[in-house]
């Protein structure tokens, strides 16, 4: 029997990592929300690997932090283990990465999920969205149940049309042998949604007790952990190892003569799995001429003897998985938990969504996460975030909000998504990032902030700590450029310990800080120490500093880039029409209907002539307006 | 408005005694100030013009004598500050102007960029939209043919190479930074990114300094004039000095009479050698056998073979025909005034795909088309120089400097002790700059680059 089971401004389907930002985000805004999900005891369940964070994703939880999001304030609560990465390289790229204990982890988001006003959870299995004039207006559950809303995000990760193979055996399935959604993956074909048909997995677990530590290399936490969220003032010192061991050629041996037996390479037609996520087995195909590969060791939390056996994730039949572990060092006698298997499902492809993350078919209708063809938690979160932000802002008549590529990995990450969309399941990189010296982990809150807190995401205190934090460091960096520093003995004595050629003029504090041998703490013993400034603005401030002359160079080229990112192309307007466009162009065009010219500039497919032609009619359109 | 200043040839290369450098843009009058001695150019009325000489900034020399009208917006075809710069007609001074301009930092206009500026900034009114678009798309897939055209094989060759050394450095920096625990690749160092750099920017400059001695640009391709005796070498020899303009260079005690004689044909600028050794009319296969005298045709960049229509085919005629083969040359059939007992068909078999002309250069006939089939050879992009001289395009020249420019940067911050991180921004320019020279700026190309160099994943 269907019944009204009533309305909200938005609705979330699914409570992953997607889900649980854009479900927060959106509640914040102050829209009334709804979540669903399969189960209620599942919201942000890590289904693979028990980490968060690393190069560029770890700086992605740092810009959802700053824009009020949740997973950073989570996962810093939650962590059995904490490590800076990069630290030898430049500030541009470090970032953290924690191991999760997951429990504790999922039980912690949910905490935060139930006590928000504004939002709802409940569990059910949405089978159709209520579509009116083209306009989503709400959703339909199995057990019946119509609720109806003003916007609904989609993020269902893995769950559509799952199936899950593992050798021979191959059955309907989400993941960890979750409930698989058939009937909304039906229903968005039916709306006339382009699906795509994309492929992940997961390696075995085992049981800690059977594994032999003492043949592995240890691998520990920072001795002095930092977070994620900017809100967090304790840090986990109580941290866990993980531990490092090695494939060698025994294990090749029986992945090589088990290879028919590989749901993946079976010869049956699969769904495309990730170059930077591949299986045990193709590693061993695409690279046989390495001699072992790398296998971490990662604990799945603290209060389970599950521990996640990074680097062999694979499709190979259960009985291959424990022939394949014997064969390391370590793992010998290692007993599976649970086995690997790969997981294939339905994304939609995301070139047919909006920068917003709004699909251009269905006002009303947003997609985010693993659905959108990404890979990775954090590449969810950062969806979620957006979804949810510009659900809630189209539904109280805000600005929409849109993050681009120097703003945000976030923004790198969607304008990727829906400019060229993907042709495998996608995860960020640092080197997707044209302007990676901007998007550090150091400034995500100087970048975002003000947009959180603009957004009501960021709390009143927060802000007012943001702000002098940034006047701290301006006044800092004022003050270093006019305190002179003399060649004096104790100046030289400094410079010499350091490493540094001795002064011989006197010279500005300022420009001394550039020295590569120099940091901050140098410079100090050579001035009267500002004592305001905590660790966070010292750091800030000799960033700015010694990179000045590299940032410049970046921001002139953003502001490049956003000359054409400020030239909107008319929402009306008519490829077809446009004298000169070439065919192909054309066609791109006219798929993705990019918003500016620099968005169409970044279509594969679309030719600098093709640029300046859309340049000039678009000019043309302005003319005629004027002109009438 | 745009912001940049930028800056073309707005004359045809090549042809006529005046060549025209334009440039438009917030800058156009004071960078040319910085470079032209005569009056303060930043002082001048507008839609004036001036005499006064360029000078290189980097050797104060005196580089040309030229004519600049100035003129300011918004009275100019692009409603920008206009700067036109007269010089002397043909290939090597106007070259040598663009040069100088684009060393004081204007950038080379895209093709139609002038009037795509003039439109938008309303100079141009609405019913000449599609004009503009049209010229655009024309002008920019000429200008794409004719510059892969004009590019020799060897040298996208070369750049392809570089960018291959440079990418792998690149996804070996990339694969450190974003799987900082895989363990199969070590770190890449300060010295190792010297080395790497240093190599490859030192390939650069040989690359530009070829480029700057550019055969073609400077001097003209290397043209050799064959035939048998008194088959009319000479004729076609003063016929091509006579008609066009010869090229005024500043080598010592260049004469009629010596060795080389520049001339500019269509735009493509000849030197035609051993001009001595034709006027005596000695025959060089004659003179030094076939196998020697191939070395030294081999050297040329074009050759001019003459035959006689008016007597049949001899035995150094086949020499010459063997001795050419392979190399780049233009049949010429001269004398079609007197009597043909020359075997045509026998003479078009022998020729084969290579350009056939008959003259008569007693008559003045066929002189355009032999012309012309000089220049369809040249921007065919069929002759193949004995260096890399096809970087004279400047469009190229432009994006080898940049290239070379990021490379010091990125040498210079490996000096400063900079991170990896920030060093590799720069030789990520440096690859982007050479993959414009060849068309090819897919940035996708990193990621496919690290997954196939390095086994990843988790």
């Amino acid at each position: 029997m269907t019944y009204n089971a009533g309305h909200y401004d938005v609705i979330v389907i699914g409570a992953g990592h997607a889900g649980v930002e854009a479900g927060f985000a959106a509640a914040r805004m102050g829209a009334k929300t709804l979540m669903l999900t399969l189960n209620i005891d599942m919201i942000a369940f890590m289904p693979c690997n028990p980490s968060i964070g690393g190069p560029a994703k770890g700086i992605v939880v740092r810009e959802i932090d700053a824009l009020g999001g949740i997973m950073g304030k989570v996962i810093d609560k939650s962590y059995i283990q904490m490590r800076m990465l990069n630290t030898g390289k430049g500030p541009a790229v470090q970032a953290l990465r924690a191991q999760a204990d997951k429990p504790i982890y999922m039980r912690e988001m949910k905490k935060l999920i139930e006590n928000e006003k504004n939002l709802t959870v409940r569990q059910g299995m949405v089978d159709s969205l209520i579509v009116e004039d083209g306009v989503c207006k709400g959703v339909v559950t199995e057990s019946k149940a119509t609720y109806t809303a003003e916007a609904v995000i989609v993020t269902t990760g893995t769950f559509m049309r799952g199936k899950v193979l593992m050798g021979h055996l191959e059955y309907e399935s989400g993941p960890n042998n979750q409930r698989v959604s058939v009937k909304l993956s039906e229903n968005l074909e039916e709306l006339g949604f382009e699906l795509t048909r994309f492929k992940t997995g997961t390696p075995p677990r085992v049981n800690s007790h059977t594994v032999d530590y003492s043949k592995t290399e240890i691998q520990p936490g920072d001795d002095n952990p930092q977070s994620f969220s900017y809100e967090t003032t304790e840090q986990i010192t109580d941290q866990l190892p993980c531990w490092l061991t090695y494939t060698n050629e025994f294990t090749h041996q029986v992945i090589n003569d088990n290879l028919g037996f590989s749901a993946m390479y079976s010869g049956a037609k699969r769904g495309t799995g990730a170059r930077y996520c591949p299986s045990i087995e193709d590693k061993i195909v695409r690279f046989n001429d390495k001699p072992r590969h790398q296998i971490f060791l990662e604990p799945e939390g603290r209060d389970t003897e599950e521990v996640y056996v990074q680097g062999l994730s694979t499709s190979l039949p259960e009985s291959v998985q424990e022939e394949m572990l014997k064969t390391v060092p370590g793992l010998e006698n290692a007993v599976i938990m649970r086995a690997g298997y790969a997981i294939e499902y339905d994304a939609v492809v995301p070139t047919q969504l909006w920068p917003t993350l709004e699909t251009k078919k269905i006002p009303g209708l947003y997609t985010a996460g693993q659905i959108n063809g990404t890979s990775g938690y954090e590449e969810a979160a950062g969806q979620g975030i957006m979804a949810g932000i510009n659900a809630a802002a189209k539904v109280l008549g805000k600005e929409p909000v849109i993050l681009d590529r120097s703003q945000a990995y976030i923004g790198v990450l969607i304008d990727d998504l829906v400019t060229k969309g993907t042709n495998e399941p996608y995860r960020l990189l640092t080197s997707r990032a044209e302007y990676r010296l901007l998007l550090r982990h150091d400034n995500a809150d100087l970048r975002l902030t003000d947009m959180g807190y603009e957004l009501g995401l960021i709390s009143e205190e927060r802000y007012a700590n943001f702000q002098q934090k940034k006047s701290f460091v301006e006044l800092e960096k004022k003050r270093l450029k006019k305190l002179t520093i003399k060649p004096t003995e104790a100046v030289n004595a400094i410079m010499e310990s350091a490493g540094a050629t001795p002064l011989k003029e006197p010279v500005k504090a300022y420009d001394l800080l550039k020295r590569p041998e120099l940091s901050y703490d140098h410079i100090e013993q050579m001035i009267e120490a500002n004592t305001e400034l905590s660790p966070e603005m010292r750091e800030q401030v000799a960033i700015q500093v010694k990179y000045e002359g590299y940032i410049k160079k970046a921001n002139e080229q953003v502001e490049r880039m956003l000359k054409m990112e400020d030239k909107k192309i008319p929402d009306d307007i008519d490829y077809d029409a446009i004298h000169g466009l070439a065919t192909e162009a054309v066609e791109k065009l006219k798929k993705v209907r990019p918003l500016s010219v620099g968005q169409a500039s970044r279509i594969s497919g679309v030719n600098p002539a093709d640029i300046s032609i859309l340049l000039v009619y678009i000019q043309q359109g302005n003319i005629a307006r004027i002109a009438n | 408005m745009e912001t940049d200043t930028i800056t073309a040839i707005s004359t045809p290369i090549g042809e006529g005694a005046i060549a025209i450098v334009r440039l438009s843009g917030p800058e156009a009058v004071s960078m040319t100030a910085r470079i032209f001695k005569g009056k303060n150019l930043n002082q001048v009325d507008s839609h004036t013009i001036h005499y006064g000489k360029l000078i290189d900034p980097k050797t104060s020399e005196i580089a040309e004598e030229v004519m600049v009208s100035v003129m300011r917006a918004p009275k100019t075809f692009t409603r920008e500050d206009v700067v036109e710069i007269n010089c002397h007609g043909g290939m090597v001074a106007v070259n040598r102007v663009l040069e100088l301009i684009l060393s004081i930092g204007a950038r080379l206009a895209e093709p139609g960029e002038f009037t795509k500026r003039a439109f938008l900034n309303g100079r141009i009114d609405l019913s000449q939209a599609e004009a503009v678009m049209d010229l655009i798309r024309a002008k920019t897939d000429r200008a794409m043919s004719v510059a892969l055209k004009q590019m020799d094989g060897r040298l996208s060759g070369l750049i392809g190479k570089l960018r291959q050394e440079l990418i792998e450095t690149v996804a070996h920096v990339e694969v450190n930074i974003d799987y900082p625990e895989y363990d199969d690749v070590e770190e890449m160092s300060h010295e190792m990114m010297r080395t790497k750099t240093k190599e490859v920017h030192k390939k650069i400059d040989e690359l530009l300094s070829v480029a700057k001695q550019g055969k073609i640009l400077r001097e003209g391709l290397a043209t050799a004039i064959i035939g048998r005796p008194n088959v009319g070498k000479s004729s076609l020899m003063n016929t091509l000095v006579q008609e066009n303009k010869a090229i005024v260079t500043d080598v010592p005690g260049t004469t009629r009479d010596i060795i080389e004689e520049y001339v500019n044909v269509r735009g493509v600028p000849l030197r035609l050698v051993d001009t001595a050794g034709i006027r005596e009319t000695e025959d060089i296969v004659e003179r030094i056998g076939v196998e020697r005298s191939r070395q030294v045709l081999k050297e040329s960049d074009l050759i001019l073979f003459v035959l006689n229509n008016n007597d049949v085919l001899t035995d150094e005629d086949f020499k010459l025909f063997e001795a050419v083969s392979g190399l780049e040359y233009i049949v010429i059939i001269n004398k079609t005034d007197l009597e043909q007992k020359l075997d045509m068909d026998r003479v078009k078999e022998l020729v084969g795909d290579r350009p056939l002309v008959t003259t008569s250069l007693i008559e003045e006939e066929g002189v355009d088309e032999l012309e012309q089939a000089i220049a369809d050879t040249f921007f065919a992009g069929e002759i193949e120089t004995g260096d890399l001289t096809y970087v004279s395009n400047a469009r190229h020249i432009q994006l080898l400097q940049q290239a070379s420019l990021a490379l010091e940067d990125a040498m210079e911050g490996i000096d400063l002790g900079m991170p990896m991180d920030i060093v590799q921004i720069d030789v990520t320019r440096t690859w982007e700059f050479l993959g414009e020279i060849i068309g090819d700026t897919a940035s996708d190309s990193l990621i496919d680059q690290l997954f196939s160099q390095f086994c990843l994943g988790k």
